[in-house]
């Protein structure tokens, strides 16, 4: 209820509130990217930002989906091992594909198809075992993480699988190559965040995920069809993973157990850190992208220095998160009391 | 034991006659106890143990070859009670999956009566094995430090990405610093990169920004250098003489070495082919004339485009 509460008296204040909220996380990265710029000027060279860039865009674009299962009241842990298990299939369906289809684009294009479908599919049956199954999503996403990384270790033989050659030369442009300066692993990540961004904020569907995360039974009596908009967020979760499987693949070729390992927990805290409330209710597409930036920017600046013990790497991520949440966090309470 | 190689040596000859329940009893039974393979290395374990257990059967028809892998220390501890009950082995090859929580268990195994041997891993209490077959960890952190001293010169740079902070990562890591101080190569930092291709790939591209003169790489795994040379070939900084050391002996690496590949031009191994070596030994212990029991450490070979050939087993996943 007090989620309820705050969200309307955020509607009813936009103007403030909306600034207020957009800053707790952009206040952090700007931060961090000052503190990365003093720690070594080399951070803000165009190598290195096209670099942080491209590697936000998997779990950016993973984030994005998480954003609508999180808004509508849901969790999903299973991305990870999603994403792996994709990425298994599409090696080995490509490899096979070369005798009948040769090493060229159409391959990769089966590829890239065999991808999305895999991932609506294993979106729809988390979804459906959550809605029709009446199965916590915890304990549904949880059990298939377990399934999805095992598969991928029996396709791989416990081994790494590796895309065959000639595909890869036909198939690497796809993260290495740029279009008006930008990766196209870039491009695939703001075209996602934009159709996110629309589809939260300016659809019935949107606003049906909100609906449903605030208060499912009100929503329910509210005549929205709460099963079907439940399963609809686990599959644009699922097909939001296939896109990052398929500029994932290009960069390495490869897919082992060690593929896509906590993804899961680095989305949702990209999701919590730009202000989607985890208890669903209230989802923000833009501070998402500006969480998996930060995030994607601690692990780089880490690396740009020796100051810190390497094995402090886990104290400095877990500090920056808790920060980066708390100071969007008080900005709520800024909000509110502003407001009455 | 001695009855025992004497019975073996009746089964050898002609105890083919006897009959099935009669035969069981008198075979040397042998468990081998790993983790369930999760990556590339334990997947080449695995596989290795299969020939080896082939191999082993074929020339001794009476040896029997257990083979049990678990997914966690839990499962590894019961296993090793089912061997012990279920099949009454009389030596144990293990592999455990962590020192501490299988030290008890080995034990438990010992006082049944069985050889044991340990592979890879120590148990935490000493003297509880008869045989203890490893790689050996600050050699491969030496002998890459070698070939970097023999390859660079005064005033070279380098940079290390080292593997998950563990003991086997401080040995390498220790002693290949050990070896290269006093050489005048500049070590610009070291990272974690978790002997991951993913990790290796990001490390390496923060390292090429951060540092823009680097003449070398010690990538100690050759996971983390195939992430390397991807990162390398992106930045355009794969020419020039730049090369990457990696180790364990990875089948794709080896048949790199083998075509004379420049920017990997030798590795380090660390086998997982040592199951296979301590599965033989074990054997031996029942068979051969010569002692066994000790430390069988394994020599970290510089595998180099001469000798590559000989570590290169392509049927097997790693």
């Amino acid at each position: 209820m007090t989620t309820a509460s705050e969200d309307t008296a955020a509607k009813t204040a936009k103007k403030f509130s909306v600034d207020f909220k957009t800053l707790g996380p952009a206040i952090a990265l700007l931060l961090l990217c000052i503190i990365g710029f003093m720690l070594n000027p080399a951070f803000v060279s165009e190598g290195n930002l096209t670099n942080l860039l491209t590697r936000s865009a998997f779990i950016g674009i993973i984030a994005v989906g998480a954003t609508f299962v999180i808004t509508a009241g849901g969790i999903d842990l299973s991305v990870g091992s999603m994403a792996a298990a994709i990425s298994g299939v599409m090696i080995i369906v490509m490899n096979n594909a070369i005798e009948t289809m040769g090493s060229g684009v159409p391959t990769v294009l089966l590829g890239c198809g065999i991808a999305i479908l895999l991932g609506i599919g294993a979106g729809w049956i988390n979804g459906a075992l959550t809605t029709k199954g009446k199965i916590e999503a915890f304990i549904v996403t949880l059990g298939t993480m377990g399934i999805y990384r095992s598969l991928v270790t029996y396709f791989a033989d416990g081994g790494t699988l590796s895309l065959n050659f000639d595909i890869r030369g036909t198939y690497r442009p796809v993260y290495y190559d740029s279009f008006l300066g930008l990766p196209f692993p870039v491009w695939v990540f703001i075209g996602v965040a934009i159709c996110g961004w629309l589809l939260l904020n300016r659809t019935a569907f949107g606003r049906y995920c909100t609906a449903i995360g605030s208060n499912e039974a009100v929503a329910k009596y509210s005549a929205i069809n709460v099963d079907r908009v439940k399963t609809l967020t686990y599959i644009i979760q699922g097909l939001c993973v296939s896109f990052a499987t398929i500029i994932y693949v290009p960069r390495l070729g490869s897919a082992s157990a060690s593929t896509g390992v906590l993804w899961e927990l680095e989305a949702i805290a990209a999701v919590i850190i730009g202000g989607t409330v985890l208890k669903g209710g209230y989802g923000r597409i833009g501070g998402t992208i500006l969480g998996a930036l930060i995030l994607t920017t601690i692990g780089n600046i880490l690396n740009f220095t020796d100051v810190i013990s390497n094995y402090l790497n886990g104290t400095m991520q877990g500090l920056i998160i808790i920060v980066a949440v708390l100071l969007q966090r008080s900005d709520w309470k800024v909000s509110k009391s502003g407001k009455s | 034991m001695s009855m025992k190689k004497a019975l073996g040596a009746i089964a050898v000859t002609g105890a083919l006659v006897f009959a099935g329940a009669a035969v069981a009893d008198e075979k040397i039974k042998i468990g081998v106890s790993y983790p369930t393979p999760t990556h590339a290395w334990a997947a080449g374990m695995n596989w290795h143990a299969e020939q080896a257990e082939k191999r082993l059967e074929k020339i001794y028809p009476d040896v029997d070859l257990i083979l049990v892998n678990s997914p966690d220390p839990g499962a590894q501890a019961s296993a090793l009670e089912d061997l012990v009950s279920v099949h009454q082995i009389d030596a144990l090859v293990v592999l455990p999956f962590e020192s501490e929580p299988l030290t008890d268990p080995v034990l438990n195994v010992k006082k049944s009566g069985a050889w044991i041997t340990v592979v890879d891993r120590g148990l935490s209490q000493p003297g509880i094995e008869d045989l203890y077959v490893a790689g050996n960890n600050p050699e491969l952190g030496r002998v890459s430090a070698q070939y970097m001293k023999g390859r660079l010169k005064d005033g070279d740079n380098i940079v290390i990405l080292r593997g998950i902070p563990t003991v086997i990562d401080n040995e390498r890591f220790d002693a290949f610093m050990a070896e290269i101080e006093g050489s005048g190569i500049n070590v610009l930092d070291h990272k974690h990169a978790n002997w991951n291709r993913d990790d290796g790939f990001e490390v390496m591209q923060d390292f090429l920004s951060r540092f823009p003169d680097i003449d070398a790489v010690w990538a100690q795994d050759d996971d983390i250098a195939i992430g390397v040379v991807a990162a390398l070939k992106q930045a355009g900084r794969d020419g020039d003489g730049m090369f990457v050391v990696g180790g364990a002996g990875m089948k794709e690496t080896i048949k790199a070495i083998m075509d004379g590949d420049e920017l990997v031009p030798v590795d380090v191994l660390y086998p997982p082919a040592m199951i296979a070596t301590a599965m033989d030994a074990t054997v031996n212990a029942f068979k051969s004339n010569g002692p066994v029991a000790g430390r069988y450490i394994l020599g970290a070979t510089l595998i180099t485009r001469e000798n590559a050939e000989s570590y290169y087993f392509p049927e097997s996943p790693f």
